[in-house]
C-alpha cells in the first residue's frame, strides 16, 4: 500500500474525482499556475485546464459566492480558502447562504460544494496564519464539517465531501500536510461524514480530540502506557454532524472523558463533547470532564516560545492524562 | 362565545395599520378565514382574514381609524375559538407590544417530571450519593471525620447495582477515593466489600451451606440497613376491635365477588381507612430529605407483597377517597404483577407510607422496618376471636370479639409518639366505625 502525506492525499483524491466526474472544478487563490500554496491543486491545471482549475481575485467572497451558484446550477466546486484566518469574508457566503439553500428551497435546490480550508498552528505563522475557525462553521445548521487528520481520512472525507450533495467544509491541518504520513489505498474509497473513529483503544479514560491534536494526543497516550495508563484515543473526526454515539460509547466505557483541541475551549467543540458526555453518560462518569486547550487568548503568537506555550503538546497532554487518572 | 378580533401583524417592520372598508357588518354569520376588512399599511394592502368562524358581534376600529399592530379591531361571537389569549398560530406574537410578558409566554417548569440522560426517568443519585457520604454511625470507614467522601455517578450506580456497601471500600484514587474499579474489583471478589477478597465469609464451619443471595435479596439487604442505620425508628401498637368489619366482609363477600369480579379481602378496607388516616395526619404521610421534612402532596400507599423471589412493594397510587371497589381492583392488579414479577416501574414507584398486612401469616405482632424514605410502616396483624370486656350502660360483660393488632413503625425525627398516637386512634376509630349497616361502596 502507497505511503503518501496528507498533500499528497487532498491532491491525488482531487485528481482522482476530476477524472471521475467532469462537474468537479477548483478554483481558489493560485490555485492554477502556481499549483496552491501548499501544492495541494499541483498539476490539476495542466491535466483540466484553465475551465475547470480556475485561479480567482483575492477574494474570499467571491471565491465561495461563485463556488455556491455554480454548485445550485449542477457543478460540484471545490473551492480553496488559501488559509482560514482569511475565511471570514466568505462567512456570508457559507454560513447565511449555501448552508439554507436545501432548507430555503424546501429541497428544490441543493448546494454541492466543498470548501478545502487549510487551517491549525504550530508552524510559525502567528496571528493571521495560524487560527482554528471550525467552531462557526460547526455550529451552523445546514453545513457539515470535518476534520480528517491522517492521510487515509483525508482522502476518504474528501472524496465523501466532493460526492455529498450539500456543502462541506474540509477542514485540512497545515502543520500534518507534510508531518503525517500515512497508508493510503489506491482504490477509490469513501469515508461517511459523521463518523468518528477510536484511533487507539484504551480501557482507563478516552481523549476525545481532531486534527493536529490527535497525533500529539496517540505521541501522549504511548507515553501514558509507560506509566501503565491504558488511553483509549477517539478521532472526531467529523465535527458537525458530530458522532454522538461514538462519544458516548467511549466515554461510558472508560468513565473518563478528556477533551484535547487547539482551538480556545470557550463555547467550543470541547464544549459540545463535554455537553454530550454530561447528557448521556452521567451515570457511567467516574471522574470530572476534562477539557485542555490553549489560553483564551487570540490565537496566536508569533513568537516561538510563546507559540510553543500556546499550543497544546503531547507533555500537556501526558499531564493531563495523568491527573486525570490518578482521581 | 365572545372572540376578540385582533389585528394580526403583518411583517417585522410594520407596527400600524390604517382600517380600510368592513367587508362584514355586525350580525353577520362568518367563516374562519373570511375577509374581513381591508387594512393599508406602509408596506402592503390586504384584507384581515376571521380567526374564527362565529357572528360578528361589534366593529371596534373604523374605517380610516389608525391601528397598532394587535390591538383589538372587532368583537365576535365565536363557535369554534378556543382560547383568545393565545394569537392564532400563523401571527407572531409582538413581545413589545404588551407590558410584561403572561405567564404562558415565559412558561411554567414541570414539578416532578425528571428526564434521565438517555431520555427515561431517573433516580436522582446525589441524594444516595450526600447520603452515603456521611460516615456510618460506627465509625469504621476510616476516613478523616468530618471529610465529605465524594462518590462518582458511576461508583454510585455500579455499588446499588451490585449491592455492595461503599463504606466498607477502600478507595486507590485521590484522597483514598473509590473509584469505578475500586467497584468492579469488589463485585468480583464477591459483591460485598474489599474486606471480603476469599469468597467465603470468615467464622463458616466445613458443613455449613454458604447461599449466594441473589440480587434482589442483596437488594433488600441493603435497603434494610440503609433504612435502620439512617432512620431511628420507634413503635407502638394498639388494638383494634374489628368484629363490625369482619361481619360486614362476611356479609358482602360474595356480592362483591359475583358484582365486581374481585374477591374481597380486608386489604382494601384497610388500605381506604389508612389512607384517610394519612390525610388527617399527613406527618405520617413524608419524608426526611436533606434535613427538611417533606410533606407529600399524594397519598401513595405501598403494599407489602410477599412475592417468589422476596419482598416487594407495589404501590396503590392516590389511595385516598378511592372507593373500596377500585381499590380492591387495583390491589388485585398490582398484586398478581408483583406475585408475576411483571410489575411495572409506576407500580414501584412514588410510595409515600406502607402497609404490610403481617396478619395474613398468622403474626399478632411486629416490628416492622420503613420503607425508606418513608416516614412509618403499618402491620396489620392476625384477626383473632377473644373474649373482650365490654362496658355497656356501666356494666361490664365479656363477649367474644374479633380482635386485631395494629403495629406503627415511624420516623423518630418526624413523629412522636402523640402524632403516632393519633394516626393510630384514627385507623382505629376508622375501622371501628364498620359494622353490618356500613355502606362502603
Amino acid at each position: 500500500m502507497p505511503e503518501q502525506t496528507v498533500i499528497e492525499a487532498v491532491r491525488d483524491t482531487m485528481f482522482a474525482e476530476m477524472r471521475r466526474d467532469d462537474s468537479v472544478i477548483v478554483l481558489g487563490e493560485d490555485v492554477g499556475n502556481r499549483g496552491g500554496v501548499f501544492l495541494a491543486t499541483d498539476g490539476l491545471i495542466d491535466e483540466f485546464g484553465e475551465d475547470r482549475v480556475i485561479d480567482t481575485p483575492l477574494a474570499e467572497s467571491s471565491i465561495c459566492g461563485v463556488a455556491l451558484g455554480a454548485a445550485v446550477n449542477g457543478m460540484r466546486p471545490i473551492a480553496e480558502i488559501q488559509f482560514a484566518d482569511f475565511v471570514w469574508p466568505a462567512i456570508n457566503q457559507l454560513v447565511g447562504e449555501a448552508s439554507k439553500v436545501r432548507y430555503g428551497t424546501n429541497g428544490v435546490k441543493t448546494a454541492p460544494m466543498t470548501v478545502r480550508v487549510p487551517y491549525g498552528g504550530g508552524v510559525r505563522g502567528g496571528l493571521y496564519h495560524s487560527q482554528s475557525i471550525e467552531v462557526l462553521f460547526a455550529h451552523t445548521p445546514g453545513l457539515s464539517v470535518v476534520a480528517p487528520a491522517t492521510p487515509y481520512d483525508a482522502k476518504g472525507l474528501l472524496a465523501s465531501a466532493i460526492r455529498s450533495d450539500d456543502p462541506v467544509i474540509v477542514l485540512e491541518h497545515k502543520r500534518t500536510y507534510r508531518l503525517v504520513k500515512g497508508d493510503v489505498p489506491a482504490e477509490d474509497y469513501t469515508i461517511p461524514i459523521g463518523k468518528a473513529e477510536i484511533k487507539r483503544p484504551g480501557t482507563d479514560l478516552t481523549i476525545f480530540t481532531y486534527g493536529l491534536m490527535l497525533h500529539y494526543s496517540l505521541q501522549a497516550a504511548d507515553m501514558a502506557a509507560a506509566n501503565g495508563i491504558d488511553v483509549e484515543v477517539l478521532d472526531l473526526r467529523t465535527l458537525r454532524p458530530i458522532d454522538e454515539d461514538a462519544i458516548a460509547e467511549s466515554a461510558s466505557r472508560t468513565g473518563k472523558a478528556l477533551i484535547v483541541q487547539e482551538d480556545t475551549p470557550a463555547v467550543s467543540i470541547s464544549s459540545e463533547v463535554a455537553a454530550i458526555i454530561g447528557e448521556r453518560c452521567f451515570f457511567d462518569l467516574d471522574g470530572p470532564i476534562t477539557r485542555l486547550g490553549p489560553p483564551e487568548i487570540p490565537p496566536m503568537p508569533f513568537s516561538p516560545i510563546q507559540e510553543a506555550a500556546f499550543m497544546p503538546s503531547p507533555e500537556k497532554i501526558l499531564a493531563a492524562i495523568t491527573r486525570l487518572a490518578e482521581i | 362565545m365572545p372572540f376578540n378580533i385582533e389585528l394580526p401583524h403583518v411583517g417585522e417592520s410594520v407596527t400600524e395599520a390604517v382600517i380600510g372598508k368592513w367587508l362584514k357588518s355586525p350580525g353577520d354569520k362568518i367563516e374562519k378565514y373570511d375577509p374581513l376588512v381591508e387594512v393599508i399599511t406602509d408596506k402592503v394592502n390586504m384584507d384581515v382574514p376571521s380567526p374564527a368562524s362565529g357572528t360578528l358581534t361589534k366593529i371596534i376600529a373604523e374605517e380610516g381609524d389608525t391601528v397598532q399592530m394587535g390591538a383589538v379591531i372587532a368583537e365576535m361571537d365565536a363557535t369554534d375559538a378556543v382560547n383568545n389569549s393565545a394569537p392564532p398560530t400563523d401571527q407572531v406574537p409582538d413581545i413589545s407590544s404588551t407590558g410584561s410578558p403572561s405567564a404562558s409566554r415565559i412558561g411554567t417548569m414541570v414539578q416532578g417530571a425528571n428526564v434521565g440522560p438517555t431520555g427515561g426517568e431517573f433516580t436522582d443519585t446525589s441524594l444516595n450519593a450526600a447520603d452515603t457520604a456521611v460516615p456510618a454511625a460506627s465509625g469504621t470507614t476510616g476516613s478523616t471525620p468530618g471529610k465529605k467522601r465524594g462518590f462518582s455517578p458511576v461508583v454510585t450506580r455500579l455499588a446499588t447495582q451490585h449491592g455492595i456497601d461503599l463504606n466498607t471500600l477502600v478507595g486507590t484514587g485521590l484522597g483514598g477515593r473509590v473509584t469505578k474499579n475500586d467497584v468492579l474489583n469488589a463485585v468480583e471478589s464477591g459483591g460485598s466489600g474489599a474486606e471480603s477478597a476469599s469468597s467465603t465469609p470468615s467464622g463458616v464451619a466445613a458443613e455449613d451451606q454458604v447461599i449466594d443471595p441473589s440480587p434482589i435479596r442483596k437488594m433488600i439487604a441493603n435497603h434494610m440497613v440503609k433504612s435502620m442505620s439512617e432512620i431511628p425508628h420507634a413503635w407502638s401498637a394498639i388494638e383494634v376491635d374489628v368484629t363490625g368489619m369482619v361481619e360486614w366482609r362476611t356479609s358482602n363477600r360474595d356480592r362483591f365477588q359475583s358484582e365486581h369480579g374481585v374477591r374481597l379481602t380486608y386489604l382494601p378496607i384497610a388500605l381506604s381507612v389508612v389512607a384517610d388516616a394519612l390525610k388527617d395526619n399527613p406527618r405520617l404521610n413524608s419524608s426526611w430529605l436533606d434535613g427538611k421534612i417533606v410533606l407529600k402532596s399524594a397519598i401513595n400507599v405501598g403494599v407489602a407483597v410477599a412475592a417468589e423471589a422476596g419482598l416487594v412493594v407495589p404501590v396503590v397510587h392516590d389511595a385516598s377517597g378511592t372507593s373500596i371497589v377500585d381499590l380492591a381492583g387495583t390491589l388485585d392488579g398490582v398484586v398478581s404483577r408483583a406475585r408475576s414479577g411483571s410489575m411495572t416501574l409506576d407500580d414501584v414507584q412514588g410510595g409515600t407510607f406502607t402497609l404490610n398486612n403481617t396478619g395474613a401469616l398468622g403474626s399478632i405482632w411486629g416490628g416492622a422496618i420503613i420503607n425508606h424514605p418513608q416516614a412509618a410502616i403499618l402491620t396489620t396483624e392476625a384477626i383473632v376471636k377473644r373474649p373482650v370486656v365490654i362496658s355497656k350502660d356501666g356494666v361490664d360483660a365479656v363477649e367474644i370479639r374479633s380482635m386485631m393488632n395494629i403495629c406503627l413503625s415511624f420516623d423518630h425525627r418526624i413523629v412522636d409518639g402523640a402524632e403516632a398516637s393519633a394516626f393510630l386512634q384514627s385507623v382505629k376509630t376508622g375501622l371501628e366505625a364498620i359494622s353490618l349497616t356500613t355502606d362502603l361502596k
